[in-house]
């Protein structure tokens, strides 16, 4: 026997250890042959966009890059005081503008600057070859600029260009969260602009809301699934799937067919009396909209979990606790209950995690205060074309979703998560 | 079925009936009574009835027809938690998420018990099974030994009166099962406590018991104390059922001061006790245990029957021989001889004779 200070030692005095882990290096090998093609599939169309996402947010390389003179030539102008910058600074322009406009990329300069400050993208689109190419270099140059447009010479457009020269900005995440920088510091942006941590609110609230929807309307089904002969509960499960049969289009539509105001159940109420035709419920286009058409979409993910989780308790549990004393209700609160909680756990996580970036449904039955942060992504996305922005906005959402992950296995604990 | 003087009815089963579809009927009109502090054994093949029995008296099925009655109350519309009857289970039904104190306490919380009376007497229960020490634990962590002695404590912590076991030893193995047949066995003397056991095991009800009722086919085939169960069955199905049994199948030639002359298919004649045959002519099997049979003629009374055999196969099992022999047709007949140090090993082939006294060789009716 070796004591436990030795390495064990095998056969052929080798260290056991080394010998194991020669003998099981084929089997890694192969397992890791078998993984290969899903490994190289995630990293290319997951983690790498995820990660180029994140980059995307704090990117800033464009104005370094495009005038790299009169990033320079900044650094000596104080941005706090009150004169604009000195003629060395428009040198600087002069001579990256010309190079900027041979090449083109002026304009999307512009267009980046004017997510900071409105007018610079025109600023920058009037600067173009044929002006820079009348410019009479012996004159000074800044009075030149100033005839192209007098905001050459603002002080606000100087702070802009000189705040935005660092390769890595903050901008995106401040204006992901209503903040913009300031020459004195981080204010908030006006009430008018205001519109993110509202949006990033109401998609939390909306969401924990079709989350209890979907545990208050599901629970029972699946514990009714639970308990019927198995039979009777494949037939019933395949309805609790026939959702997904159907495309989320078409559901999504039908919705709206049946819940606006001139729709089915608005007509049903008003014919049995219970509404005014003057007095019709808005259903659709807002926040209940939203949460009724999502809830119906994401109930197959609550069910399913909590249905697996549930077919492994065993019914006499629930008579050994009425055997004890215990009434029907403290048999299931008591002793059924708890045992469900893995099921509950996994079906919220699911449910949330799927509503909280939900796009589709948001947007079309939304209307205005029923659209999620997600619809605002997509905007800047395809519309505004503010990627920069969007990747910012898309940061802090996985952030959010990482951190409610890490207070739920805090309170929960993930290890209780089961799918069955 | 009569019941023994000392039962005062404390639960009767009168005339119950149950049906799950309509069609059948799982118990077929079931009268029984239980004495206050009896052990009773439910026993029989699985589709019996005996577990349908308990659940009614458990109340966890209703009776179709007929009336339960628990201490001279009917119980019929009584629903199980207000019945105060504790049960074991087969798998012990712990329940998982909470410790083993928190499992007995919960029959008291139910109760709304005061604190410092509950874990009083979680701890006298705990201290009844010897498991003082695992109140902490989780019922996963305890072996199936320990799970069916914290499942034990449960059932009694809140002193039932009337405790109803659900094959509760299945899933122990060999040893641990014949050890905790002695516990309960103790436990139900020391706490007098009526209890109603349900088992397949014929060996664990006749250990346990003080009367055992045979279930077949809905109804109770013989209810008895083990000794009478196992010497005088009643009829084919419990002597098949309870024990090992030699059968010879024969005609009923005719019967004299209570006993029957039997003609083998052999020929031979033999001498039995007639239980339920009455006609000469009618079809009988006779049944003979076969540790009743000798080998040794020394060891036999005087009007014991002698009959031909041949050897077939010998066996040694330990403690004790087994061999299986051709005796008037029949070549499973089986005899089993304790190893004494004297017996002789007998040879395949052998032809020997062997015998029984007349009153071990009981004529019974044949079964389909």
């Amino acid at each position: 026997m070796t004591t436990s200070t030795e390495p064990v030692v095998a056969a052929d005095g080798l260290p056991l250890k080394r010998s194991l882990a020669r003998a099981l290096r084929r089997q890694k090998i192969r397992a890791l042959l078998l993984i290969a093609p899903l490994l190289l599939f995630i990293v290319l169309t997951f983690l790498v966009p995820i990660g180029n996402m994140l980059l995307r947010s704090v990117d800033n390389a464009i104005v370094e890059e495009t005038i790299p003179r009169t990033v320079e030539a900044l650094r000596g102008w104080d941005e706090a005081g009150d004169v604009p910058p000195g003629e060395d600074v428009f040198e600087a322009l002069y001579a990256d503008m010309l190079i900027a406009t041979d090449a083109k990329r002026h304009t999307r300069l512009g267009s980046r600057l004017n997510y900071e400050s409105s007018g610079m993208s025109s600023l920058f689109r009037k600067t173009n070859e044929r002006r820079l190419g009348r410019f009479e270099l012996e004159q000074p140059l800044a009075p030149q600029f100033e005839d192209i447009d007098e905001d050459w010479i603002t002080l606000e457009t100087w702070r802009v260009i000189k705040s935005n020269s660092d390769p890595v900005t903050a901008g995106y995440f401040l204006a992901a969260m209503d903040l913009r920088a300031t020459p004195t510091g981080i204010e908030p942006v006006s009430d008018l602009q205001a519109i993110y941590v509202k949006l990033f609110v109401r998609t939390m609230i909306l969401s924990v809301t079709i989350t209890a929807m979907c545990f208050l309307l599901g629970y029972p089904i699946a514990w009714i699934l639970a308990n019927l002969p198995s039979r009777s509960a494949n037939m019933l499960l395949i309805l609790v799937l026939l959702p997904f049969w159907t495309s989320l289009l078409v559901r999504t539509s039908a919705w709206k067919v049946l819940l606006q105001q001139q729709g089915v159940i608005n007509d049903l109420l008003v014919w049995v009396g219970v509404l005014a035709d003057d007095n019709r419920l808005a259903m659709i286009n807002n926040a209940t909209g939203t949460v009724i058409a999502m809830t119906h979409i994401l109930l197959p993910f609550m069910i399913l979990p909590l249905y697996s989780v549930m077919k492994t308790i065993s019914p006499t549990y629930l008579r050994a606790a009425k055997s004890l004393g215990a009434t029907d209700w403290t048999a299931f609160w008591r002793v059924y209950f708890p045992q469900s909680v893995p099921g509950i756990g996994a079906g919220a996580i699911l449910v949330f995690i799927l509503a909280i970036g939900y796009y589709i449904t948001p947007e079309l039955v939304g209307g205005t205060d029923g659209t999620f942060i997600s619809n605002r992504i997509y905007y800047h996305i395809s519309s505004s074309l503010n990627w920069g922005l969007a990747a910012a906005l898309a940061t802090i959402l996985l952030a959010m979703v990482l951190a409610l992950y890490w207070v739920y296995d805090r309170l929960v604990g993930i290890d209780n998560v089961k799918l069955g | 079925m009569a019941d023994t003087p000392a039962n005062d009815g404390f639960v009767t089963f009168d005339r119950v009936q149950k049906s799950y579809d309509g069609e059948a009927l799982v118990v077929k009109d079931l009268n029984l009574s239980i004495g206050k502090g009896e052990f009773l054994t439910m026993l029989g093949p699985s589709g019996s009835g005996k577990t349908t029995c308990l659940m009614m008296l458990a109340g966890f099925e209703s009776a179709t027809h007929g009336e339960i009655k628990l201490d001279g109350v009917s119980i019929n519309n009584i629903p199980p938690h207000k019945r105060g009857i504790g049960m074991v289970f087969q798998n012990y039904a712990l329940f998982p998420h909470m410790t083993v104190a928190e499992n007995l306490a919960f029959p008291l919380e139910v109760r709304k018990m005061g604190k410092s009376e509950r874990e009083m007497k979680v701890k006298r229960a705990l201290d009844m099974v010897q498991m003082g020490e695992f109140g902490g634990r989780r019922p996963a962590q305890l072996s199936g030994g320990q799970q069916q002695r914290i499942a034990l404590a449960r059932a009694l912590v809140f002193d039932a009166e009337l405790v109803l076991m659900d094959e509760p030893l299945g899933a122990l193995d060999k040893q641990l099962r014949e050890h905790m047949q002695f516990e309960i066995k103790h436990l139900h003397e020391q706490l007098g406590i009526t209890v109603v056991y349900v088992t397949h095991d014929q060996g664990e009800a006749l250990t346990m018991s003080d009367r055992v009722a045979v279930f077949n086919d809905g109804r109770i085939q013989q209810l008895a104390p083990p000794e009478d169960l196992y010497e005088r069955p009643e009829n084919s199905f419990v002597a098949q059922f309870i024990g090992e049994n030699n059968t010879l199948a024969g005609t009923v030639e005719r019967i004299i001061d209570g006993v029957a002359e039997v003609r083998l298919s052999s020929g031979e004649i033999i001498n039995a006790e007639p239980v339920n045959v009455s006609q000469p002519g009618e079809s009988t099997l006779i049944s003979i245990r076969p540790e009743r049979v000798e080998i040794d003629h020394t060891r036999l009374p005087a009007d014991a029957h002698l009959i031909d055999a041949e050897v077939l196969e010998w066996i040694y099992m330990g403690d004790i021989f087994r061999t299986r022999l051709r005796v008037a047709g029949n070549d499973q007949f089986v005899i089993k001889s304790r190893n004494s140090g004297d017996q002789r090993k007998l040879v395949p082939g052998e032809r020997i004779k062997i015998g029984w006294a007349p009153g071990d060789a009981r004529a019974l009716e044949v079964t389909e």
